[in-house]
């Protein structure tokens, strides 16, 4: 199973103008919004218990793409932040760091001195995160400042102005640009803003339209709009990528992003991997939960999990 | 008078819109209640009652898949045509049931005004016994009667044209196709409606007539297999239950005999004694992917 | 690693079961009159749970004595009065829901999952429905002051055992009418509980009457001439009979009987809600419904992609322990029946169809059957025509619309049927000419109090549900 994105696949030929891409979007099965529904919640009964819960929440921690994106950051506030990811629970260094910090541009070199040596990843948004209103140069340039800080992996924004307007070829070839831009060193995460699309249909076409362009990952949102990550469109994006791999035989990650804070939700989500995309996907290379006090939760778990008694808010950190 | 030699009317069934003799070549003598002849009416064999049943089930498709307006209009169209024909139904009613003339002319005009009311009710029948079902989910669920399909109807024995007319107008009304035994001893105002029914708009089978023994023609349709109902108005207590018994032979809809004062306005159960309730489900859905609003 | 769901059962403390049960007759636990004591097992365990009586014909004879003495008063009461009755006994289903979730799971063998999700939320749903009407009846449509018929003697399967009884009970009680219900023999337990619902709720005695026992009892109940209502859910083989029974009778007669349910998948589908919607039209309650989608005709041009799809989803089902409460396939209802499914599936293979099931480790003890799914099926087949009543799919295929529909209608039966298409021109088109009584588009297997159900053809005659649940028990 080729692990990375290719060009190459079955599907190259789809891109080839706008109309081809529009045929070929268009003609995707449509989503029945309330069937969809029905199942991540039928799925969200699944009942976690004991050694699979223990599994779970370590599994979870090790996904978690611990984020902070705001006007306020400062240096200090990510090497808080990144130091959290390496020790998420300093009373228990069994404990797995999490997957990934994600952070604006400007932060990428004191994320990564933050967390060097430890295998946590820096992530940064760019593409002018989070509404990518700008020119393409622009958000180009946001993203080569970042992989050349040394970002692992870069997060952008599509242009859901023409993807609401149908100008898939603009949405897709800002893709395959930002994905030149990353070069071979950082993953290319594509985040859609599911929110703005609205629709299950249209989210079912950008997930498609993302991975023919190249995407490492697809990502439901910002966190910075009404609705952001939800269990059902989490599951019909695991079934686009999972339906792509089938078809080309490229594997891409799915990270949901916004609204996740309770490992009863992160477990939910980790459910949907499980029974949709499959175990292959149960890996923080394949799956994220962008989120930040989804983490404190998980160690309450983690911790209640070892010593049967809850925890409480003052024996994790907070950052 | 004059002495002018009548012609007789030779009288035949009316099997898919058409006028055929019995396959059986056997007729009847049908008498008036003073046991005059009036006629020999065909005595209809099992085959007759066969061929019946194919030439409803041929006239199922399109008669139920008209429109209810289109209904409505056609079986307007046969009480214009009664009305037209008062004078030839109240003699043969008056010699059939023994009424004197002026209470055959009411029977007959009660007659026409129940083919009034039910052309009426064709498009209305689906509102009052369907509707929405609010359902506790994103589901839109809409009940709607349907016609169960070909309906065998035993006519009244007595009441051969007002009678007849009260039990075979709510089973077409509502688009089934029927088909008939006119009552046993007194068959010819049923034979004569053929008449009307074929020059009235109403396709071929949609109404099918048979004469003859009633028993002897009641037995095969009700165990029929494709027969979906049947109307045992005219049976008597024993013939009822016998024909009761092999109806479950495929679970045909039943409506059992009883008591009818046929100049009284009826209800709509004789409609929706012959009308299946389909229920059709559908996902409402979501306006966007935030989620349904339930 | 996998990641595996430790066990996750609910715990069974909360039920607390007799060694033996009497007959509910007249307000109270009574003897037999001879009948000889039943046991009832779990499915799943083959474990004996409890003794139960078979009530003899004197037995029936004395609880439609009881139910008619009830009559008088009962019909009398004001609807708001009967209503508030209903209330209380839906109120005190959602207070004891956990407590028969669990109880049904043991008797019948469906994962607790369907008993807690599906059938005690539509149980105490129904009561609470027809509650609301017993005071308006006068607005339903069949008349000013419609009148109850009298003593209904309700015979109900094992399939959905506590939500049978709910159609059956509620809809009588709620427009006067006074009951003698038989449970199923092999899921006698929910019944008798229900038994101390109504105590629980005050219902006067004799209104409600529990006889147990098998095929002889529900037949000395439909039989009875004091019964003025025969209501029976269950095989066309017993409705056939029981059509005979009260024929040339006055006895009002509703039937809700057996299926083929056609789902039709058109190219044009949501796909993934399509997987979904066919395994739980199949696999909802181990396809022991008599709504189920048992055959699927899916257009050849999607064929491939759609199996594909329904193979990769079987292979996550979970079968195994039904009080587990990730359990997705539970027990086949009795041996009985795991023998007919059994025996009809090996005819569908000899008849030349394909058969898959996914990896599926069964259970040592107890009545299990894979999921099984055939290809290669046409009309012709025996498992294309006849009602299985278990875990067996039959894909068929078709090319047109038209096709579809004269294969879906194809058969004995007309209960229900499943749409899937994204094109809702052609979605109403289909539906209009489907016979059956329940058309599901694009979902399938949704139930609500408020819904007509009941079948076209030889799944039976009348409905149940809704207002027009209602005439069934009228005399109108």
């Amino acid at each position: 199973m080729p692990t990375t994105a290719s060009s190459a696949h079955v599907l190259s030929d789809v891109a080839a103008s706008d109309s081809t891409l529009r045929r070929f979007l268009h003609g995707l099965p449509g989503v029945d919004a309330v069937g969809l529904e029905a199942r991540a919640a039928s799925l969200g009964t699944r009942s976690i218990k004991t050694t699979a819960k223990a599994y779970a929440i370590d599994l979870a921690i090790s996904m978690v793409d611990l984020t902070t994106l705001e006007g306020a950051d400062t240096p200090g506030k990510v090497r808080a932040l990144g130091a959290k990811a390496v020790h998420p629970d300093p009373t228990d260094r069994t404990t797995p760091t999490t997957a990934a910090v994600c952070v604006y541009p400007d932060m990428v070199a004191v994320a990564k001195e933050a967390v060097a040596g430890s295998g946590v990843k820096v992530a940064s948004v760019a593409t002018a995160f989070p509404a990518g209103r700008a020119a393409l140069d622009v958000k180009l340039a946001d993203v080569r400042e970042a992989v050349a800080a040394g970002a692992d992996e870069i997060d952008m924004v599509i242009d859901r102005g023409a993807f609401l307007a149908g100008r898939y070829l603009k949405v897709y070839d800002e893709i395959v640009a930002v994905k030149e831009a990353c070069g071979t060193s950082a993953r290319l995460k594509v985040i859609f803003e599911t929110g703005e699309l609205s629709t299950y249909d249209n989210i079912r076409r950008a997930s498609w339209l993302g991975m023919l362009a190249g995407a490492d990952f697809i990502k439901t949102s910002t966190g910075k709009v009404a609705v952001n990550a939800t269990p059902a469109n989490t599951l019909l994006m695991l079934e686009a990528v999972r339906d792509f791999r089938a078809q080309t035989g490229v594997q891409v990650g799915v990270k949901p992003a916004g609204g996740i804070r309770t490992s009863k939700d992160a477990i939910k989500f980790l459910v949907l991997v499980n029974e949709t995309a499959g175990a292959d996907w149960l890996d923080n290379h394949w799956f994220r939960f962008g989120a930040s006090s989804l983490l404190n939760d998980l160690l309450m778990q983690r911790q209640k999990l070892a010593t049967g008694r809850y925890s409480g808010p003052d024996y994790v950190t907070v950052d | 008078m004059s002495d002018r030699l009548s012609v007789f009317k030779t009288y035949k069934l009316y099997v898919g819109g058409k006028f055929p003799r019995s396959e059986s070549g056997r007729v009847y003598e049908v008498t008036d209640s003073k046991n005059n002849w009036l006629a020999n009416a065909p005595l209809s064999s099992r085959k007759d009652a066969r061929d019946a049943v194919v030439a409803a089930r041929k006239a199922f498709g399109g008669w139920s898949g008209a429109t209810a307006y289109n209904r409505g209009q056609v079986l307007y169209r046969v009480a214009e045509m009664l009305e037209g024909r008062r004078e030839q139904f109240a003699r043969e009613v008056a010699d059939a049931e023994g009424l004197s003339k002026s209470k055959a002319a009411a029977v007959v005009d009660a007659t026409i005004d129940r083919w009034v009311w039910y052309a009426g009710w064709t498009d209305k029948i689906a509102q009052v016994t369907g509707g929405a079902n609010p359902v506790a989910g994103p589901y839109f669920n809409l009940s709607s009667p349907e016609p169960t399909g070909v309906v065998a109807v035993v006519a009244p024995q007595e009441s051969s044209f007002l009678g007849l007319v009260s039990v075979v107008a709510p089973v077409i009304a509502t688009g089934n196709t029927a088909v008939v035994i006119a009552s046993e001893k007194a068959p010819l105002p049923a034979l004569s409606l053929g008449e009307v029914l074929a020059t009235s708009d109403v396709p071929g089978g949609v109404v099918n007539v048979l004469s003859g023994r009633t028993a002897e023609l009641a037995a095969p349709l009700a165990a029929h297999q494709d027969v979906n109902a049947i109307d045992l108005a005219g049976a008597d207590e024993a013939l009822a239950k016998e024909l009761e018994i092999a109806a479950a032979d495929n679970l045909k809809r039943v409506l059992r005999p009883q008591p009818v004062d046929y100049f009284e306005t009826p209800g709509i159960d004789r409609m929706t004694a012959f009308l299946e309730t389909k229920t059709v489900w559908h996902p409402t859905g979501s306006l966007g992917a935030g989620g349904s609003s339930y | 690693m996998a990641f595996e769901y430790a066990p996750a059962p609910e715990s069974r403390a909360i039920v607390d079961i007799a060694p033996s049960y009497g007959l509910f007759i007249d307000g109270e636990f009574v003897e037999s009159s001879g009948g000889d004591l039943n046991k009832t097992v779990s499915p799943a365990t083959e474990e004996v749970l409890a003794e139960y009586t078979q009530a003899t014909v004197e037995d029936v004879d004395r609880a439609v004595k009881a139910a008619r003495k009830a009559f008088e008063k009962w019909s009398a009461l004001p609807g708001a009065e009967r209503a508030k009755y209903l209330f209380r006994i839906a109120r005190i289903i959602q207070e004891r829901s956990r407590e028969l979730a669990v109880l049904e799971t043991l008797d019948n063998g469906k994962p607790i999952k369907e008993t807690r999700d599906a059938d005690l939320p539509l149980v105490a749903a129904h009561f609470f429905y027809y509650a609301g009407w017993a005071d308006k009846l006068d607005h339903a449509g069949f008349g000013a002051n419609p009148r109850p018929l009298g003593v209904a003697g309700q015979v109900i399967p094992w399939n959905f055992p506590l939500l049978m009884l709910a159609w059956k009970i509620a809809p009588a009680l709620a427009t006067g009418n006074t009951v003698v219900l038989k449970p199923a023999e092999t899921t006698p337990l929910s019944a008798l509980f229900f038994a101390d619902i109504c105590r629980q709720a005050g219902l006067p005695k004799g209104v409600v009457n529990i006889v147990t026992g098998d095929g002889r009892t529900g037949a000395a109940l439909v039989a009875h001439p004091d019964v003025n209502k025969v209501a029976f859910t269950g095989s066309t083989a017993v409705g056939k009979e029981i059509a005979r029974t009260v024929a040339g009778t006055a006895k009002k007669l509703t039937l809700e009987l057996g299926g083929k349910g056609a789902n039709i998948v058109f190219d044009d589908a949501p796909l993934d809600q399509a997987v979904e919607g066919i395994v739980n039209g199949i696999f909802f309650n181990q396809g022991q419904v008599c709504c189920a989608g048992s055959r699927l005709l899916v257009q050849e041009s999607v064929q491939e992609e759609l199996l594909d799809a329904l193979k990769r989803r079987l292979s996550t089902l979970r079968l195994g322990d039904p009080l587990d409460k990730n359990t997705d396939i539970g027990a086949i209802n009795s041996a009985e029946q795991l023998a007919r499914i059994t025996a009809l599936a090996e005819r569908g293979e000899a008849e030349g169809a394909e058969r898959w099931s996914p990896a599926c480790e069964l259970p040592a003890s107890g009545y299990w059957f894979a999921p099984t799914l055939f290809t290669n099926v046409t009309q012709a087949h025996t498992i294309a025509r006849e009602e299985i009543f278990g875990p067996v799919l039959s894909v068929l295929t078709f090319r047109t619309p038209d096709e579809a529909v004269a294969k879906a209608n194809n058969t004995q039966y007309g209960l229900s049927a499943g749409i899937w298409s994204e094109k809702g021109s052609r979605i109403l088109a289909v539906a209009n000419k489907l016979r059956a009584g329940v058309v599901w588009s694009n979902t399938f297997n949704k139930f609500d109090p408020t819904s007509p159900f009941g079948g076209y053809k030889e799944s039976g005659f009348g409905r149940e549900g809704g207002r027009h649940g209602l005439e069934a028990y009228l005399d109108v």
